[in-house]
């Protein structure tokens, strides 16, 4: 399928414990097109977390295959994994993960730092991915002077900075109140209408209601995989 | 990126600005000492060198051998075995270029009311070029002045200023145990030998005149020193040789019998005081560096620190798409940075301190310019190898771990 933007066969991902080796994920698979909007639901200890650093390629699986974009992920050398991690991929983490010492539009402009962007188009590119997320005129503020829901709003306008295809967005709202949790929602409904494709991770249903597809993961395994509207989920 | 890199180690540094004033003081005391260290070091060289090329360069003294009468020895000098003709002889050796024939003793200079002793030296023109001593005032007195033992004489600086004054010397008649001599030079100043001696308290008349007027001899034309000037340093072995044979040859020594007479190498002299203090300012270099290296295990010690506290942020830069060896660059450009800010200033307190200490003290400080580059090489150096370890550290970390650490 041409348009898929992650493609995943019979994902494994096993960690060497105290224990013996304990497998985090067992043959997952999953297809995700362009322009979804994902809720990866779970309890704890079930492997969505372990999935979502696979997604993001910080972590490599232990077996099966991963195609982001078609690439086949495993081939890759770590510069081309950075590579994709900096221009393909934009995170969203629970703890905003801003850097505290600089401001808003240096934090922003960050990934860009890495893409070999000079400074000028930099702070553009910063103060404008800070309007598109509804914070102009606070490029110069340090992280620490803004509310929580601020600093998620910058850590949505960093992962956009660099227009990357998909979204991948660890429990974003866990640190925040149910009223900014919302407004952050959606926030990334917006961007998912602008055709941006969002892989969000979170244990509270009503955050998952804003998705289109909602998949649950237990035990390392796929339970359930529900689109609304109601469609057969594509094949690896 | 290297700029955007190196403002963030500009701002990481001012992020702790007491920690990173004390790590640079180490980099700082480090090169500042070893810049004064340097700088005193090298100026002794300098000093002994100077002292060195006063005393002239390559000679050989020719002491006449010991007597014995009645059982009691004369000690070197004392004995009547070395002539005019055998200075003459060794003139004609390979390798030699000056030889001059040495009788002194210290004398009283009388001028009008004033009187002085100094060291009379009756010699030939040899001498003065032999210990490259220069006329600045008047002339040098020749060969015929020699041969007619002429009553002229040449005067050392402190003989001068003792007998006249400010007053010019020049053409001024003064009197050795009531022979008159005149002045027909002044020689330029010397200062001190190695033993302390200044050399500028001396009176230099023609060797036959010393003998027959000042000194008296009851040998003519022996003489109990020579001194031998060889070409090169790299000749004088084989002048000692070639001297020795052919003084043994003219006093027809036997194969079975001692020399009748000494030589000495006034270069071995210097050379040890050369390598005495070329040994000082290595052992000076020496202990500064070792403050050079502790500055650099301070640097170490905080990028380590460092390291440790901003795992987060290397997991986040990680997660943004930095690569290994972006980490890597940015760690050792903050550990460079602090290594050459803290060695630029230890140059200038070092430069100033040296400056200082030659304002206070009298003694000779030379700051060389490759003293300084190296300073600088090393404290870059420093901070590179001292700040790959932590920074292989940062760049090695797991995303998902340092994403992870509180």
């Amino acid at each position: 399928m041409a348009d898929a933007v992650v493609r995943v066969c019979a994902l494994g991902k096993s960690y060497v414990t105290a224990a013996g080796l304990f497998p985090a994920l067992k043959e997952v698979d999953l297809v995700i097109d362009s322009g979804e909007f994902v809720a990866i639901m779970g309890p704890s200890g079930s492997g969505k977390s372990t999935f979502m650093n696979l997604l993001g390629c910080l972590d490599t699986p232990s077996s099966g295959a991963y195609f982001l974009v078609d690439r086949d992920v495993a081939q890759l050398a770590p510069d081309e994994l950075s590579s994709l991690r900096n221009r393909t991929i934009g995170f969203v983490f629970q703890g905003f993960n801003l850097l505290p010492r600089m401001n808003l539009e240096d934090n922003v402009a960050l990934p860009l730092v890495y893409s070999g962007i000079e400074r000028e188009i930099r702070h553009d590119k910063g103060r404008q991915m800070l309007a598109r997320v509804g914070l102009e005129g606070y490029a110069k503020s340090l992280p620490s002077r803004i509310s929580g829901g601020q600093q998620q709003r910058v850590a949505i306008a960093r992962a956009l900075v660099n227009s990357p295809q998909l979204i991948l967005a660890d429990e974003p709202t866990g640190n925040l109140d149910s009223h900014t949790s919302e407004e952050i929602m959606s926030l990334f409904e917006t961007l998912n209408q602008e055709g941006i494709t969002i892989v969000l991770v979170t244990h509270e249903p009503d955050i998952a209601a804003h998705a289109k597809r909602q998949v649950r993961f237990l035990d390392g395994h796929i339970v359930s995989d529900l689109a609304t509207p109601q469609r057969e989920p594509a094949q690896c | 990126m290297l700029g955007a890199m190196l403002g963030e180690a500009w701002h990481a540094m001012g992020a702790n600005r007491m920690r990173t004033i004390l790590t640079m003081l180490g980099m700082v005391i480090g090169v500042g000492s070893v810049v004064i260290m340097m700088a005193i070091g090298q100026g002794a060289q300098y000093a002994v060198a100077q002292t060195i090329s006063t005393m002239g360069s390559n000679l050989y003294i020719v002491i006449s051998g010991s007597t014995s009468a009645a059982g009691v020895r004369s000690g070197s000098g004392g004995g009547p075995t070395l002539n005019v003709s055998d200075a003459d002889a060794i003139a004609e050796l390979d390798g030699v270029t000056h030889v001059a024939p040495i009788h002194q003793g210290t004398q009283q200079l009388v001028f009008g009311p004033n009187n002085w002793s100094s060291l009379v030296v009756g010699t030939t023109p040899a001498y003065l070029d032999a210990r490259s001593w220069t006329i600045v005032n008047g002339y040098s007195f020749s060969e015929s002045d020699v041969r007619s033992a002429s009553r002229v004489a040449l005067i050392g600086k402190t003989a001068a200023e003792n007998l006249f004054g400010d007053d010019d010397p020049v053409g001024k008649t003064i009197r050795i145990r009531q022979s008159p001599f005149t002045i027909v030079g002044v020689l330029g100043s010397k200062g001190q030998n190695l033993d302390g001696r200044d050399q500028d308290d001396t009176l230099i008349i023609p060797l036959t005149t010393a003998q027959r007027k000042v000194f008296g001899t009851p040998f003519q034309g022996s003489v109990r020193v020579v001194m031998v000037q060889a070409a090169s340093s790299e000749a004088m072995p084989m002048v000692e040789k070639t001297v020795t044979a052919l003084l043994r040859q003219r006093h027809r020594i036997r194969d079975d019998m001692d020399n009748d007479f000494f030589i000495r190498n006034l270069a071995a002299v210097a050379d040890s005081a050369a390598a005495t203090t070329r040994v000082m300012s290595l052992l000076l270099g020496a202990i500064a560096s070792v403050s050079l290296l502790v500055g650099g295990i301070g640097i170490m010690n905080i990028m380590l620190v460092s390291v440790t506290e901003r795992t987060r942020e290397i997991g986040i830069r990680l997660a943004v798409g930095a690569r290994q060896r972006d980490i890597l660059t940015q760690f050792l450009l903050e550990a460079l940075l602090i290594s050459v800010a803290g060695c630029l200033i230890g140059l200038m307190l070092g430069i100033g301190g040296a400056l200082l200490t030659n304002a206070i003290t009298d003694m000779v400080i030379v700051i060389s310019g490759s003293s300084v580059l190296v300073a600088f090489a090393v404290a870059a150096g420093v901070g590179v190898f001292f700040g790959f370890y932590p920074a292989r550290k940062a760049a090695a970390l797991d995303p998902i771990e340092a994403l992870r650490y509180q």
